[in-house]
């Protein structure tokens, strides 16, 4: 056992060596890093945001709703394909209530053509097989479509893929620096940002869908139905904070349910003022077709009011003075600069196509992370420093061999997490504790059973031996059992228990090579050498 | 220069003598535990109920009585203010509001006011919101995990050692946990997702130390096949004893340092290692090994069935088979 073949010191050494220099980018301070090559010296652990400070936003889509958009959207899709081609099918009688989008075919001779006509939107588009809606009969000629199961998840999660996207445009636009964007199982999206003071601006930012509509008021509607939110065929009812006006009352406007124009046709959006009245506004360019159409219906509909609708709200509903041509437009509504610059912002990444809520919201100041890690690093170097001196005074040699092995499995944890990556946390120091607590226990397993060994009148290189074939087996066991809770938790557990379970996890594998191997070849290596006649341990 | 010795060599005190009276303390400690998790309850943080926290930093001592006056006058619900470190760091809690996100910014906006007009130099550390159905989900698989962990590492037990080691490495592991969720209640220090991350670290500590116990059992069984289970448990209990002591003695010497020097945010995680060390180094002699005694645990627990049948009684005294 304690002979060791040349190849394997090797190993012992390169692999212990190229732990600790992946570990220097991460315990040297950044300004001694400028003279590394920068792709070695950005190979460091991160740091949690329970440490370094930062916001951890979880966003989380509303699915219920989602469900409603899905079927509204088919809603515009069949009217569309049955308005196509030459010979039109009438539609009527149509209803999204219950989940499920039903319709009145007028021709029932035409009902197999309307099958046909979206038949192209109700089979799946995965492999799988699996139809993305139902289509279904009733009383003949009313046909009823109802979204699949896989169908509805299968819009989520595009929809999600694109939400993602917006998001992460919104937070470049913020000038955030080092953002984190990931999405989270089927309706969730983690955002992280370091260092952020003040996270409410993001959060009201992410918040918004930013769906931009224009549509004409309905000025048909009497105030009476407006008060008591009774919309004319063809028309809705939606808030409107202001007073009074066309269609206006008691903070809620009618205007037509057909959408003139959307913000999908923007090609920008900025922040300015309004040259009359000084006012915050956010100008608007639209693309070459979204400016012909703004032309088009602005002209069709001069002297009429035109609202301006933000995610369902009413911002305003100037009257058309005259035709605006340019592609260009201004949105006002009573915005302070910092609105009007968020919405700014909001309209050019695109609306989202899903709406987020914030369910979960963790900021920790710069100031209490920079003190954690100071307090926390003074605790840690006296802690050390009292668990080495009592190896010491207890093990005299083999005490400084084990404080060698508990330095240099520090090293190779921070090293190893370094390769990966790894983000350190609060309950990661924790697991680092458990692993160096481990690291200690496998070392005084080993001494004292060497004591025993010798005790029992054996030799020194027969007590060495059997010490560390002994105490082997338990380490090994406690050490298997650790990993198996480590794999349990990485599997089961959520953010901070992940992070205790990949430090723990790396830790286990570095403290049994550092505890049993590293220090076996030190003994061994000093037992070759000195040949000592004494042991004293 | 001699080594310290902390347990003189040959030491042998009669550790397996005192069970009844041991198991008797541990249940009594178990059932208090429990008892009082559900007459004071844990106080659960944001991370398992939901709601908002906001930390602060004063720049003088908190009077939380006004400040508490202050805060009621808002109407944002139950709001509770605990002081935490020092008497400078207080925590906020309240209640989720109604009225999604746009009702918890203002909320903790007004709550910053407020804190502001009474302390003009204080410093905002950290603000926390849950939703509720975050905190349910925390709160599952927090518990799943912990749960899940104690299983499989007792299924491993099982399969490496015997049942009966099993089950008295999983009784053992229930009691610690137990007793550091006692110790929750009735400091009432805040319980969160940290504090589960500490209650790993103790199961893994008292694991470590259980499985030392038992594997010294395992070899003793091996090698001394006539003797008695309870003077077998004592002599290996005696055994490891230096090693125990050496062990427990640092950990507790580098957490009590953490305890008092390190940063106030981990008192209570750094509390309940602690707690979980000394209590996980008493139940690896006083509850894992008499578990063995009751189970029945035998001499003949590690032989091979076709030993067994052939009555193959080797020899009694120590086996040493020279190796290399």
């Amino acid at each position: 056992m304690l002979d060791f073949p040349r190849w394997k010191v090797w190993l012992i050494w390169l692999s212990i060596a190229l732990c600790v220099v992946f570990a220097i980018p991460s315990i040297v301070p950044g300004q001694y890093l400028k003279a590394l090559p920068k792709s070695f010296a950005e190979t460091k652990i991160n740091l949690g945001l329970d440490l370094s400070g930062g916001s951890h936003i979880l966003l989380e889509a509303d699915r219920g709703s989602f469900i409603k958009q899905h079927i509204e959207t088919m809603e515009e899709t069949v009217r569309t394909e049955m308005r196509r081609g030459g010979d039109k099918i009438e539609i009527g009688d149509i209803s999204t209530a219950g989940n499920r989008l039903s319709f009145f075919v007028r021709d029932p001779a035409q009902i197999d053509e309307a099958r046909e006509r979206i038949s192209k939107f109700t089979a799946g588009v995965g492999m799988t097989g699996q139809r993305d809606w139902n289509v279904a009969f009733e009383d003949g000629n009313r046909m009823v479509l109802t979204p699949t199961e896989a169908g509805i998840n299968a819009a989520l999660d595009s929809a999600m893929d694109v939400a993602r996207e917006v998001v992460s445009k919104r937070i470049d636009e913020m000038g955030t620096k080092e953002p984190t964007i990931i999405r989270q199982g089927q309706d969730r999206i983690v955002v992280q940002v370091p260092g952020l003071q003040d996270p409410d601006a993001l959060k009201s930012l992410l918040g918004k869908t930013a769906k931009l509509e224009f549509k004409l008021v309905d000025q048909t509607a009497t105030p009476e139905q407006v008060a008591q939110r009774r919309a004319p065929a063809g028309s809705e009812i939606l808030p409107y904070s202001a007073d009074a006006g066309p269609g206006v009352a008691g903070g809620f406007i009618a205007v037509q349910r057909r959408v003139m124009i959307s913000g999908d046709q923007l090609l920008d959006a900025q922040q300015g003022y309004d040259q009359t009245s000084n006012q915050p506004v956010v100008n608007i360019r639209f693309d070459g077709a979204g400016g012909r159409r703004f032309a088009k219906v602005t002209q069709d509909n001069v002297g009429k009011p035109f609202a301006i609708i933000l995610d369902g709200q009413v911002l305003s509903a100037p009257n058309i003075n005259e035709p605006i041509l340019g592609g260009s437009a201004q949105i006002s509504g009573s915005f302070s600069v910092e609105g009007a610059n968020q919405l700014a912002i909001a309209l050019r990444s695109g609306k989202l196509p899903i709406a987020l809520k914030v369910v979960e919201e963790r900021t920790v100041g710069p100031d209490l992370g920079a003190d954690s890690i100071r307090k926390g690093a003074i605790a840690g170097i006296v802690a050390t420093i009292a668990v080495v001196f009592f190896m010491m005074i207890t093990y005299l040699r083999f005490g400084v061999y084990t404080t060698l092995a508990l330095l240099v499995n520090a090293l190779m944890i921070l090293g190893v997490m370094a390769i990966f990556n790894a983000t350190l946390t609060l309950p990661g120091i924790a697991g680092f504790v458990l692993t160096i607590g481990a690291a200690v226990d496998a070392n005084v397993l080993i001494n004292e059973r060497i004591r025993e060994e010798q005790r029992r009148g054996r030799n020194i290189r027969s007590s060495i031996e059997f010490g560390y074939k002994e105490a082997s087996r338990a380490i090994f066991d406690a050490n298997i059992t650790n990993v198996i809770s480590a794999i349990i938790m990485f599997w089961f557990g959520t953010g901070p228990i992940r992070g205790f379970a990949v430090v723990l996890a790396i830790g286990i594998v570095t403290s049994v090579f550092t505890g049993v191997t590293f220090t076996r070849l030190l003994v061994a290596d000093w037992v070759k050498r000195s040949r000592p006649k004494e042991l004293v341990i | 220069m001699r080594p310290l010795k902390l347990v003189p060599d040959n030491t042998n005190i009669p550790f397996l003598s005192y069970r009844n009276w041991a198991m008797a303390l541990s249940i009594i400690l178990i059932i208090l535990s429990i008892v009082l998790c559900f007459t004071r309850g844990l106080n659960l943080g944001v991370d398992f109920v939901g709601g908002q926290m906001v930390r602060v930093s004063l720049d003088r001592p908190v009077e939380i009585e006004t400040l508490r006056a202050d805060i009621e006058r808002l109407n944002l619900g139950d709001a509770s203010i605990q002081q935490f470190g020092g008497p400078n760091e207080i925590s906020i809690r309240m209640p989720v509001p109604h009225g999604g996100e746009d009702a918890a910014n203002k909320a903790a906006g007004q709550v910053k006011q407020v804190v502001l007009k009474s302390y003009p130099g204080a410093r905002f550390d950290a603000v926390e919101t849950v939703s509720g159905k975050v905190s349910d989900e925390l709160f599952r698989t927090g518990m799943l995990a912990l749960s899940l962990a104690m299983l499989g590492i007792s299924l491993y037990i099982w399969f490496s050692f015997e049942w009966q080691f099993g089950v008295g490495a999983l009784f053992a592991l229930f009691h610690d946990v137990a007793i550091t969720f006692g110790f929750f209640a009735l400091t009432q220090l805040e319980f969160n997702l940290n504090v589960v991350a500490a209650l790993l670290t103790i199961i893994g500590y008292s694991l470590n130390d259980t499985i030392v116990v038992y594997d010294r059992v395992r070899e003793n069984l091996r090698k001394f096949r006539k003797m008695e289970i309870v003077p077998l448990l004592d002599l290996t209990v005696n055994e490891t004893l230096s090693r125990t002591m050496m062990t427990s003695l640092s950990l507790i010497v580098a957490l009590s340092i953490l305890l008092f020097m390190g940063p106030d945010v981990i008192f209570g995680f750094t509390a309940a290692m602690l707690l979980g060390i000394v209590v996980g180094t008493f139940s690896s002699a006083y509850v894992a090994a008499p578990i063995l005694v009751w189970l029945k645990v035998g001499p003949d627990s590690f032989i091979p069935p076709e030993e067994r049948r052939m009555g193959g009684d080797v020899d009694n005294a120590e086996r040493i088979t020279p190796r290399d």
